[in-house]
C-alpha cells in the first residue's frame, strides 16, 4: 500500500487520477480506517488531504461559508457564526461518532462514505450546501445532493476530489434543525432522521426544505412535506399533513437496525420534532 | 465458624483503601492479553465456518502453506482426541470435527511471520462444505423432524420421546400446584420470548503460547481460569500437565465469558508444531461469533394469588438452547426463578435443546435472570390487576431464613427482607413519579454463589510485611480485598500487605474465577493461611521467650503471653519476629488449601424509573437504585462496583442487546455497532444500597456479591416499562420497534 500526502490540490489529482488499482482519499480517516483494520478495502493508494493549505479553513463569504474538506467536526462546532446561521448542519456533523471521532470527521467524508444513514448529509442538503471538486478535468460546482448515488456510491469520477462545501448566505429569521433517532444516546448509526431547514416572515413560514436520511438508498428531499408547512406557523395540522408526506417519502429496508415500519413512522415523528426546533429558532413563535 | 468476628470492630475490612492495580491500569503499564511480545514470535489466525451448519468434506492448506512466512497450518487431525463429553465437546467446539456447527466455528488455524500475513493465509485455506439444513431457533430445534445437529448421540438426560436436538430436562418443586391454583383469586399466565446476550467484555480473548515440540511450555493468557486453560491445553495437546504452565494476563472483563476454553490450544498447538512463540488474538467479531453467548429461549409462568397478595401457586417452564452442545444452564434458571419466595406450591421446569449457534458460555449467575424475569413480570401483573401494593406484596410473600426454598435446600440467614424493607424505606421508592409516560419497576434477584477448590499461600517478609499468592484473576478487586482480609488477621495495615495472581506453578490448584467464589472463598484460605502464618509467629514469640508455644496469644500484630501466668513479656511485633525469622527456626509462611462450602445464598432488589416515548417507543432509564446483601462488603468501593455493572448489563438485555441472525444462520450484528451494549450516556448514575447480613459460612461474614446484580433489571425494566405504556412486555429486548410495536 503507497501512502501521500500531496501539498497541493493538483498533486492529489494527479495521484488519484494516474493510479492503478484501488484507491482511497483520506481526511480524517474515521471511516477509512477502520475499513482498513477490519479488512474490508486494501486500497493500492491512500492519498491524505490534510496537508493542502486551504483544506482546514472556514472562511466567510458574501455572507455564506465555504468549509475546506479536512475540517473537523470539532471545528465546525467551535466556529460561533457557523453554528450560529447553521446549527442544523453543525449539529448533524456533531452527532457522527464519540469526542475522539470528532476530532477527525470531516464533512467530506461522512459524504464520501455514501452511507443512507450519514448524519451530516440530510442538513447539508436542506441547506442548499453546495460542493466545490477538482479533477483531471478542472473544477466543478455540484449540489451536495448529488454526489451519493447509493449505498458507498458517488458520483466523482476517477481522479476527483472534493476540496471544499459552501453554505449560501441567509436571509433573517432563517434556521436549520436535525435530529435522528438511535436506540442508544450515542456512539450509533441513524435508524431514521430528519433535517428541517426553514425561513420566516412574519411568524409564518415562507420557505422550507426537509430532507431525510436513513429511510432510503440516499437521503431524500421531501417537497410535498415542505410544502405542507409553507404558508403556516407550524400548528398540528400542518405537522401532522409534513408527516404524513415524510412517511410517504420512504422507501427504507429491514434490517437489524430497524424495520420498515419503524423506519418510516419515526422519520415523520422527527422531522415534525425537527420542524419546531428549526421554526423556534429561527424566532417563530408557536 | 466464629461469626462472632463479624461482630466485632474492622480496623482494614471496610474500609475505601486506593486499589493497588489502579496506576498500571491508568497508566496502560498493565499487561494484557494481546500485550506480550517475545522474541521470534509467530501471529496466528483462524480459519473460521461461515455456513451455520455443513459438513467438512475436505481442507486443502496447501496454497497457505507456499507463502513465504506462513510457518504453519494446524487442523482437528493435530488435536488428541478426548473421552468424555465435556472435553469432547470442548475439543469440537474450538476445532470442528466432521461438522462446522455454527456461524464462526473454527475449522483451521494458520500461524505465520506477521498477522497481516497469517489473516491473509487464513483466507487461502480451502475448505470443502456440505451445507446442511440449520437451525437457530429453540422451538424449531425442538421438532422431532428439526435439522440434527449430533447425529446418533443420545442424550440421557433427555424426556423420552423428545426431539433428537433435546438433550436435558429437569424439574423442581414441591406442593400441589392444581390445589394451589384452586386457593387463588386471580391467576396469570404468560409466556415471554428472550434471544441471546453476549457478556460484552471489553477485551477479546488473547493468549501467547511458547512450546516446545517435547511439549513443555507456557501460555500467557486473558483468563478466568488458568488452571482450566492449563488442563485442556495439556489433554488436547497431549502434553503432560506438569510440562504446561499458564500465567494469566491482567483481564478487561471476563463476566464467566473467559472460565471457557477457545483459541489456548490452538495457540498452544501451532507453537508445538513450529517450536516458536504464537500469538493468537481475537477479533471483536470473533468474540461474538465463536464465543459464548447466554442461553435463550422462551418462558411460560402461571401464578395464583388471593386478594390480599398471598402467592398460592407458581409454575415456570422454560424451553432453552445454549448453542450446538448440551448445556444445563437452564436448570439454573428454574431453581433461580421462584428462589425469593416461600411457596407452598410450586413447580419450575426446563428443557435444553442444541442449535446452530456458538456454544453457550456462563454469564454472571447463568440463567438466573430470565427465570426472575418470568416470575417477577407476573407477580407485578398480578399486582396491577389485584390492585396490590407490589413492595408489599414480596415482602409478604419473601422467603427467609428456615423457607424451604422453590429448589430444595433450606435457607439459612440472608439478607432478602433487610433489603425489601430498606427498598421500601428509601426515598427512591417514596418519590413521585411526575409527568406523563413514565413508570416504576421494582424485581427481587438471587444467586446461589458459589466456593469450590482454592489455594492461597502467604509469606511474612523480614521487614514486617506480608505477600500473598493466589491463583484467581483478579476481575473484581480481588487483589484489594485479599490483601485487605490478609492485614486484618494479621493485624497489619493494608499498605504493609500485597498480593499477586500467580502462574500455575506457583500455587495449588484453584477453580475459575466464577459463581461469585473468589471474596468468599480465596477470603476464607487467605484467613485461614494468615492465621497458620500466626501460629508460626506465636511458636517463634515462644521459643524466644521460653514459654509454651499454647501461652501466646496474637492480638494487634503482635504475639502477647496469654495471660499473668504465662510471663511478663512486652508484646513482640510482627515485624520483629520477621526480622529474626531465619535465626528462630527459618522462614514463615503460611498457606491453605480447601473446597469452600458455605457461601451463603446473595439476594437483590432493584427499583427503576424510566420514561417511553410514546411515538418512537424509546425507554429512558431516569432512575435506578440497587440494594443488595454483601453479607460483610470487604471493600465497599468493589461491592458498589459489582451491583452497578450487573445493573448495567441487566438494563443492556432488558433494552438493546439481541443476536441476530440472518435466513442463512448467519450473525448479522457481529460487532458493538450494531450489537447494542448501553454506553455511559445511556445511563443514571446507578445507586447502589449495600446491605450487611453476615454469612455464617465465612470467618468475617462474606457473601459473593458479582452476580446478582444481574438478575433484577430485566424485571424491574420490564416492569417500569410495562407500567409506563399499560401494555405487558413479554418480548426480549425492549428494544424502540418492539415497544413502539407493543404499544401502537
Amino acid at each position: 500500500m503507497r501512502f501521500e500526502q500531496p501539498k497541493t490540490v493538483n498533486d492529489a489529482v494527479s495521484l488519484l487520477a494516474d493510479a492503478d488499482g484501488l484507491t482511497r482519499v483520506l481526511a480524517g480517516g474515521t471511516d477509512v480506517l477502520v475499513q482498513l483494520r477490519l479488512g474490508m478495502v486494501e486500497p493500492d493508494l491512500v492519498v491524505d488531504i490534510k496537508a493542502i493549505p486551504g483544506m482546514r479553513d472556514i472562511t466567510e463569504e458574501n455572507g455564506g461559508f465555504t468549509i475546506g474538506a479536512a475540517v473537523s467536526g470539532a471545528e465546525l462546532g467551535e466556529h460561533a457564526k457557523l453554528v450560529a446561521a447553521y446549527p442544523g448542519v453543525v449539529e448533524g456533523m456533531e452527532l457522527v461518532g464519540s469526542t475522539q471521532v470528532q476530532g477527525r470527521a470531516t464533512l467530506t467524508g461522512n459524504l464520501c462514505n455514501a452511507s443512507p444513514a450519514a448524519d451530516s448529509v440530510p442538513a447539508m442538503i436542506a441547506a442548499d450546501a453546495i460542493a466545490t471538486i477538482a479533477g483531471p478535468d478542472g473544477p466543478r460546482e455540484v449540489p451536495v445532493a448529488d454526489i451519493a448515488i447509493g449505498p458507498g456510491k458517488t458520483s466523482l469520477k476517477k481522479g476527483e476530489i472534493i476540496t471544499s462545501f459552501h453554505l449560501p448566505a441567509r436571509p433573517a429569521n432563517a434556521s436549520d434543525a436535525y435530529l435522528r433517532f438511535i436506540p442508544r444516546t450515542e456512539m450509533d448509526i441513524a435508524v431514521a432522521s430528519a433535517a428541517v431547514n426553514l425561513t420566516l416572515k412574519e411568524g409564518k413560514v415562507v420557505a422550507a426544505k426537509i430532507v431525510l436520511g436513513a429511510v432510503a438508498p440516499t437521503a431524500v428531499t421531501v417537497p410535498a412535506a415542505a410544502d405542507a408547512i409553507i404558508g403556516t406557523a407550524l400548528d398540528d395540522a400542518s405537522l401532522d399533513a409534513m408527516a404524513k408526506a415524510c412517511e410517504a417519502a420512504c422507501n427504507p429496508i429491514t434490517d437489524k437496525r430497524g424495520t420498515i415500519e419503524f423506519r418510516t413512522k419515526t422519520a415523520g415523528t422527527l422531522a415534525k420534532r425537527a420542524a419546531k426546533i428549526a421554526f423556534a429558532r429561527a424566532g417563530g413563535k408557536s | 465458624m466464629a461469626l462472632d468476628d463479624t461482630k466485632r470492630d474492622f480496623k482494614v475490612i471496610g474500609q475505601r483503601v486506593v486499589r493497588p492495580d489502579g496506576i498500571d491500569k491508568v497508566t496502560g503499564k498493565a499487561q494484557y492479553g494481546a500485550d506480550l511480545i517475545l522474541p521470534g514470535m509467530l501471529w496466528g489466525a483462524v480459519v473460521r465456518s461461515p455456513h451455520a451448519h455443513a459438513k467438512i468434506l475436505k481442507i486443502d492448506a496447501s496454497e497457505a502453506l507456499k507463502l513465504d512466512g506462513v510457518e504453519a497450518v494446524v487442523t482437528r487431525a493435530d488435536f488428541v482426541e478426548q473421552k468424555g463429553d465435556n472435553f469432547a465437546d470442548n475439543l469440537d467446539n474450538i476445532m470442528a470435527g466432521k461438522k462446522a456447527l455454527y456461524d464462526g466455528h473454527a475449522v483451521a488455524a494458520v500461524a505465520a511471520t506477521s498477522q497481516r500475513l497469517a489473516n491473509k493465509a487464513a483466507k487461502l485455506v480451502k475448505v470443502e462444505y456440505e451445507i446442511l439444513p440449520h437451525v437457530t431457533e429453540v422451538d424449531e430445534a425442538m421438532k422431532a423432524d428439526a435439522p440434527v445437529l449430533h447425529e446418533g448421540r443420545k442424550y440421557t438426560g433427555a424426556p423420552a420421546g423428545s426431539g433428537p436436538n433435546v438433550t436435558h430436562y429437569q424439574d423442581y418443586g414441591h406442593g400441589d400446584l392444581d390445589a394451589g391454583f384452586a386457593k387463588a383469586d386471580m391467576v396469570i399466565e404468560r409466556s415471554f420470548k428472550s434471544e441471546g446476550v453476549h457478556q460484552g467484555y471489553i477485551e477479546p480473548h488473547a493468549c501467547v503460547a511458547n512450546y516446545n515440540t517435547d511439549g513443555r511450555g507456557e501460555t500467557w493468557v486473558c483468563t478466568q481460569g488458568p488452571f482450566m486453560i492449563r488442563d485442556f491445553t495439556a489433554a488436547f495437546n497431549g502434553f503432560n500437565i506438569s510440562q504446561v504452565r499458564v500465567t494469566p494476563s491482567e483481564i478487561g472483563g471476563g463476566f464467566g465469558g473467559k472460565a471457557h476454553i477457545f483459541i489456548e490450544p490452538v495457540a498452544a498447538a501451532l507453537s508445538k508444531k513450529t517450536g516458536r512463540p504464537v500469538k493468537m488474538a481475537m477479533t471483536r467479531s470473533e468474540v461474538l461469533r465463536a464465543t459464548g453467548p447466554t442461553i435463550s429461549g422462551h418462558i411460560d409462568v402461571k401464578i395464583g394469588m388471593k386478594k390480599d397478595g398471598t402467592i398460592t401457586a407458581g409454575y415456570l417452564g422454560m424451553r432453552a438452547q445454549g448453542g450446538a452442545y448440551p448445556s444445563g444452564t437452564v436448570d439454573m434458571a428454574t431453581q433461580a426463578a421462584f428462589a425469593a419466595y416461600d411457596l407452598e406450591n410450586v413447580k419450575s421446569e426446563g428443557w435444553n435443546v442444541v442449535t446452530n449457534r456458538p456454544k453457550e458460555a456462563a454469564y454472571r449467575a447463568p440463567g438466573a435472570p430470565l427465570g426472575v424475569w418470568g416470575v417477577e413480570s407476573v407477580l407485578d401483573e398480578l399486582c396491577q390487576e389485584l390492585n396490590l401494593d407490589p413492595m408489599e406484596v414480596r415482602i409478604k410473600n419473601a422467603a427467609k431464613k428456615g423457607t424451604k426454598s422453590s429448589y430444595g435446600p433450606t435457607f439459612d440467614d440472608m439478607g432478602l427482607l433487610t433489603a425489601l424493607e430498606a427498598a421500601k424505606a428509601h426515598p427512591h421508592w417514596n418519590a413521585p413519579l411526575d409527568g406523563p409516560n413514565k413508570g416504576r419497576g421494582l424485581s427481587c434477584g438471587f444467586w446461589f454463589n458459589f466456593g469450590g477448590a482454592t489455594s492461597v499461600s502467604l509469606q511474612i517478609n523480614s521487614d514486617g510485611t506480608a505477600s500473598v499468592t493466589e491463583g484467581n484473576p483478579d476481575i473484581g478487586g480481588s487483589r484489594a480485598s485479599i490483601s485487605m482480609m490478609a492485614a486484618e488477621t494479621l493485624g497489619l495495615p493494608f499498605e504493609k500487605v500485597r498480593t499477586i495472581v500467580a502462574d500455575t506453578n506457583s500455587i495449588g490448584f484453584n477453580q475459575e474465577t466464577n459463581g461469585s467464589r473468589v471474596t468468599f472463598a480465596v477470603g476464607l484460605a487467605t484467613i485461614k493461611a494468615a492465621e497458620a502464618a500466626i501460629k508460626v509467629m506465636c511458636g517463634r514469640a515462644a521459643k524466644i521467650w521460653g514459654i509454651d508455644e499454647e501461652a501466646v496469644d496474637w492480638v494487634d500484630g503482635a504475639a502477647v503471653p496469654s495471660g499473668p501466668n504465662a510471663g511478663d513479656f512486652p508484646p513482640m511485633t510482627l515485624a520483629e519476629i520477621a526480622k529474626v525469622a531465619v535465626q528462630t527456626g527459618g522462614p514463615i509462611a503460611g498457606h491453605h488449601e480447601v473446597t469452600a462450602d458455605g457461601a451463603g445464598v446473595s439476594f437483590g432488589v432493584h427499583i427503576a424509573d424510566v420514561e417511553v416515548d410514546p411515538e418512537t417507543g424509546k425507554t429512558t432509564v431516569l432512575r435506578y437504585t440497587a440494594f443488595q446483601d454483601a453479607g460483610k462488603a470487604i471493600h465497599p468501593d468493589y461491592v458498589e462496583g459489582q451491583m452497578q455493572g450487573g445493573a448495567v448489563q441487566g438494563i443492556g438485555w432488558a433494552l438493546n442487546e439481541e443476536y441476530i441472525y440472518g435466513a442463512d444462520g448467519r450473525l448479522q450484528n457481529d460487532g458493538f455497532l450494531d450489537y447494542r451494549i448501553p454506553v455511559a450516556s445511556d445511563l443514571p448514575m446507578i445507586d447502589a444500597v449495600i446491605l450487611e447480613i453476615p454469612n455464617p459460612g465465612h470467618p468475617y461474614g462474606v457473601r459473593g456479591v458479582g452476580e446478582t446484580g444481574i438478575v433484577p433489571p430485566l424485571a424491574a425494566i420490564g416492569n417500569a416499562v410495562s407500567r409506563a405504556t399499560g401494555v405487558r412486555m413479554t418480548k426480549l429486548p425492549m428494544s424502540p420497534p418492539t415497544v413502539l410495536k407493543a404499544i401502537s
